[in-house]
């Protein structure tokens, strides 16, 4: 019991350190102004990914003890999302293209 | 913990029957918050279209705030840890005292980043960036606008989720109830990433 | 400007005033309709009062958590939308035969038709039917006692019910927008429209799409968690399975709905930018995410008519439903496919030619899984023993025109195609050939099934029979000529035309238009006379189609726990197979004490501050509005602090129940196929064939 409670509390700790530095990691590709534009916003990109991750493993504790139900419901929302913002962007900046 | 609980349920072995009442109020609410993930998505999609959209107003380099934006990212992300610490207490320590008392320094955080972000918008009215401006930032307010109510909200659902512990202590529907809130906070703090991401810092880079 | 109290509110709102200035025929058309409102309220006001029915109706329906009763409060909110939307309809048609060069009504007038005639049939009718049919029947179809969130149900339909009452406002109290069911901006933003009409739209749509994105978790949910024991995903009716998707789908897409409304309100309300002309605002991007939610919407509504096709053409012909898995596999490919097509809504935006050669595709890729449902549910009734009632009519003239119309989708969703004959009248009939026999012939097929369930007697054959020839023959007199007047060039929405060669077609389509009234007429008689004759028609043993699924098993009515004991399944079709080689009608094992929701006020008490506060919004009362949407946050904190919320039936209770049940059962005698429609049919069947 006791030590449930130790490694869960390192679970959260873990969690809480890795998406602070993350952010850390983030804020510096954009405050640092040495890098390419594009560089800084793939790091912040892959960094937030990262970071989500993070979150949901040690906060949410969505993993692969979870049942698969949630896993489904959760990939599926990220299909779905992804058609739905991948969609719009995509006919939008068509639109935009050909517009101006 | 039982090989198929749901994801956020953690009460453990310790209290099977709460864990196993709480399962369908939990899907429900995953449920829930995927939808309300669609909402946001658009919001997200919409922003993205609506970059360029500034007719003249101001833009990401006059408006944000950097030093601000940083402080309520990491007031957001103790507050998810502490809530946290709150599952942790009602999971072993089972007693009212802690839970409570982890729950009233996650508010505070959370009243916090709320303020914070409050001054943010009046700040921004300040420089000329009303909703009412420009397309840009209508959809910069919707996005944001939308999150800080989330969050606010949330504060009201731990108001309550005081009173109900002072009433009725640690109930089973209490527990479940504990879970939810717990869902919903740490899923605001995975959509804060997100805008962290996309207007801030990807405004500013 | 507005006054602090009554906002924009004053005496001249209503159309009586309009015909009291100006007596023509297109006012008293709507002076006449307006009173059809207050009328028919204090008729039902002193309906109830005379009958002493107030107290019934309170305790026994609106504070119900029973999702049976929830399911026909959807139907009779579905109903009365319905009667509206149905006249509406014949107004635009009757108007139309004298609209050359002119026509009885204004432009105006006839632009609030189109705009009320198809919001209400999409989400006041179409909506809560599949709605409200999913609702009662998949608890029974999967053996469960209720949905997984009784109060959440009842908050659903009040907030459907509110979305709802503001329309049926905005037909006494000021005029209703003129922007088409999908209020397109900047038309519809406060430079173009700046009365009350597009508000009414915006609140009634919103609060109602949040009621219809939590009655799809409600149903998702409750087929994931609360299946009986042995009832595996791969043995649920298929009913249930469209129900499923239907319910994902209304997760995932009503959001979209509700972010487009939101964003039109703060246009209109708060003065946003999203969509206006100036200052950076993109319509193009309203059409764009009204159309996420748009596109899925047609299948929400669709899904659930295929999953009672196929429960009929399985029952009446008695045959398993052929090729359950390809059923199940072409249902889910339909939900994802579905949401990748919402582009072709507007291929004439004006984006790239690859963007549209690709929704093209996904369009005419989403008739594949539909093509192979339709052979599905022929091959079932191929050597089936066939009988030709109401069901199955419905199925045949489904079969006929469906097709039809989706043949015609297939021909809209080619882009090069859809150029010339996007907003025409092509298009008006093709989204009616594919909405009315595809989902009024499936949920009228369902009611007439479902029905001596839900109520205990059967609906008179006959007349039953007259209104499907009725619906049929006038939908497709009303439709099809419309296929060659959108050829022709006719446009959508318009008020007048000069071309004469469109007259001959329009009276056509009158006589379509005073056929579908007169199955309405007939329809609501048959309620009526089979109300009347109700004994004769009775089968209280529950089993008057020689069904396939759990529901066929339980009395009818059912009792409010559903099922005396939760039944063990371990196949499909469960109570054909019992009724074949197992034991059908026996005591249970064990009894259990039932928990079951109490009654409570919630859904009254949120729907109707959500329709205060949208009407509040609407006029620019602002103390309203605050002071309804505070109403809201209380009650659901109060709802928190309520201890009692469920109320146990005891087992020896629900023993004694079965008991009289079982006895009923056996003193029944078990009719065969052929006097299924005769007064003999207690719902005691005897299976025709072997399963």
């Amino acid at each position: 019991m006791k030590d449930d409670a130790r490694s869960e509390m390192r679970r959260y700790a873990i969690g809480a350190v890795l998406s602070a530095a993350l952010t850390l990691l983030a804020f510096w590709a954009v405050m640092s102004h040495g890098m390419a534009r594009s560089t800084a916003l793939w790091i912040v990109g892959a960094a937030a990914l990262a970071q989500i991750v993070v979150q949901m493993r040690c906060f949410l504790h969505v993993g692969s003890s979870s049942k698969r139900e949630d896993l489904h419901l959760i990939l599926f929302s990220l299909v779905l999302g992804t058609l739905m913002v991948g969609g719009t962007i995509w006919i939008m900046s068509s639109l935009h293209d050909r517009m101006y | 913990m039982s090989s198929s609980a749901h994801p956020g349920i953690n009460l453990g072995g310790g209290d099977p029957k709460a864990q196993r009442e709480s399962e369908t109020p939990a899907f429900g609410f995953w449920v829930f918050l995927m939808s309300d993930l669609i909402i946001f998505g658009v919001l997200f999609a919409h922003y993205v279209v609506m970059t360029g959209a500034r007719a003249g107003g101001p833009g990401p380099s006059t408006l944000f705030d950097l030093r601000s934006v940083a402080a309520q990212t990491f007031l957001l992300l103790a507050s998810s840890f502490t809530y946290g610490m709150a599952s942790l207490a009602l999971k072993h320590q089972r007693q009212v005292r802690p839970v409570a008392i982890w729950l009233i320094v996650t508010a505070a955080l959370g009243a916090a980043f709320v303020l914070l972000e409050l001054r943010d918008f009046v700040n921004m009215v300040g420089e000329g960036g009303p909703p009412q401006r420009s397309g840009f930032l209508s959809a910069l307010w919707a996005l944001t606008g939308l999150h800080w109510l989330h969050v606010t909200a949330g504060l009201v659902w731990i108001a309550t989720m005081l009173a109900l512990l002072s009433r009725f202590g640690l109930s089973d529907r209490n527990k479940t109830r504990l879970l939810l809130l717990g869902l919903y906070w740490h899923f605001l703090d995975l959509i804060w990433i997100g805008i962290l991401s996309v207007v801030y810092l990807g405004g500013l880079a | 400007m507005a006054d602090p109290i009554f906002g924009r509110l004053d005496w001249t709102v209503t159309p009586f005033d309009d015909f009291f200035r100006d007596p023509s025929i297109n006012e008293g058309v709507a002076a006449a309709a307006a009173s059809a409102v207050p009328l028919g309220a204090v008729a039902v006001i002193a309906f109830l009062t005379w009958k002493g029915l107030w107290g019934p109706l309170w305790r026994d329906w609106l504070t119900s958590a029973d999702h049976k009763k929830i399911g026909i409060m959807y139907f009779v909110l579905a109903g009365v939308m319905m009667l509206r939307g149905v006249l509406e309809g014949a107004v635009m048609r009757t108007h139309q035969v004298t609209a050359l060069d002119g026509g009885v009504l204004s432009a105006e007038h006839f632009a609030q038709l189109f705009s009320t005639h198809g919001t209400i049939m999409i989400f006041f009718v179409a909506t809560p039917l599949i709605t409200g049919l999913m609702n009662y029947v998949v608890p029974l179809q999967i053996g469960a006692r209720d949905v997984a969130f009784p109060v959440l149900n009842q908050i659903s339909l009040g907030l459907t019910a509110a979305g709802a009452g503001l329309v049926m406002i905005s037909l006494v109290i000021g005029k209703f927008g003129t922007g088409g069911w999908t209020m397109y901006p900047p038309y519809t933003g406060t430079t173009f429209s700046p009365g009350p009409g597009v508000d009414y739209w915006v609140w009634a749509i919103g609060i109602s799409g949040i009621g219809s994105t939590l009655a799809g978790i409600n149903i998702a949910v409750t087929i994931y968690k609360k299946r009986s024991p042995g009832m595996k995903f791969l043995r649920m009716p298929i009913f249930t399975w469209t129900s499923l998707c239907t319910a994902i789908m209304m997760i995932y897409a009503f959001p979209a709905l509700t972010v487009s409304t939101a964003m039109l309100a703060l246009d209109r309300s708060l003065d946003f930018r999203f969509f206006t002309n100036d200052l950076g605002g993109n319509m193009m991007q309203y059409a764009n995410i009204f159309w996420m939610f748009g596109h899925p919407e047609v299948y929400i509504v669709v899904l659930p008519a295929y999953g009672v096709f196929s429960e009929i053409a399985a029952t009446f012909s008695a045959k398993r439903i052929y090729s359950y898995n390809s059923m199940v596999i072409a249902t889910s490919a339909i939900a994802v496919i579905s949401f990748t097509v919402w582009l072709h809504h507007f291929f004439t935006m004006g984006q790239g030619a690859s963007v549209n050669a690709a929704f093209g595709i996904a369009t005419m890729i989403i008739a594949v899984p539909t093509g192979v449902k339709v052979y599905n549910w022929m091959a079932t009734m191929f050597r089936g023993r066939v009988r030709l009632s109401v069901p199955i009519i419905y199925l045949v003239g489904f079969f006929f025109l469906f097709v039809f119309g989706g043949l015609t989708g297939v021909i809209l969703a080619n882009p090069t195609i859809d150029y010339q004959v996007h907003n025409s009248q092509f298009l008006v009939a093709h989204f009616h050939n594919v909405l009315i026999p595809g989902v009024l012939f499936g949920v009228l097929a369902g009611v007439h099934y479902w029905f001596p369930k839900a109520f205990g007697f059967r609906l008179h054959e006959g007349p039953a029979r007259l209104e499907a020839y009725l619906w049929f023959g006038g939908f497709s007199l009303a439709f099809l000529p419309l296929y060659w007047l959108g050829l022709m060039g006719m446009p959508r929405r318009s008020a007048s035309y000069d071309n004469p060669a469109f007259e001959p077609a329009m009276w056509l389509a009158v006589v379509g238009a005073a056929m579908v009234v007169g199955a309405l007429g007939v329809a609501i008689w048959n309620f009526w006379a089979s109300a009347r004759d109700r004994e004769a028609l009775a089968c209280p043993v529950g089993d008057p189609w020689d069904g396939r699924t759990l529901e066929w098993s339980i009395p009818s009515p059912p009792p409010e726990y559903n099922f005396y004991a939760l039944p063990r399944v371990n196949t499909v079709d469960a109570w054909t197979v019992e009724k074949a080689v197992g034991h059908p009608y026996e005591m249970a094992p064990r009894y259990t004490d039932i928990e079951m929701p109490r009654s409570t006020a919630m859904g009254v008490v949120i729907g109707g501050a959500s329709a205060a506060m949208g009407f509040a919004i609407t006029w620019w009362i602002w103390w309203l509005a605050a002071l309804s949407f505070a109403v809201i946050v209380a009650a659901l904190i109060a709802r928190a602090f309520v201890r009692e919320t469920t109320r146990t039936i005891k087992a020896v209770e629900v023993e004694v129940a079965h008991r009289a049940f079982l006895r009923e059962a056996s003193r029944t005698p078990a009719v065969g196929r052929d006097d299924e429609i005769a007064p003999d049919n207690l719902g005691h069947a005897r299976p025709a064939v072997p399963a």
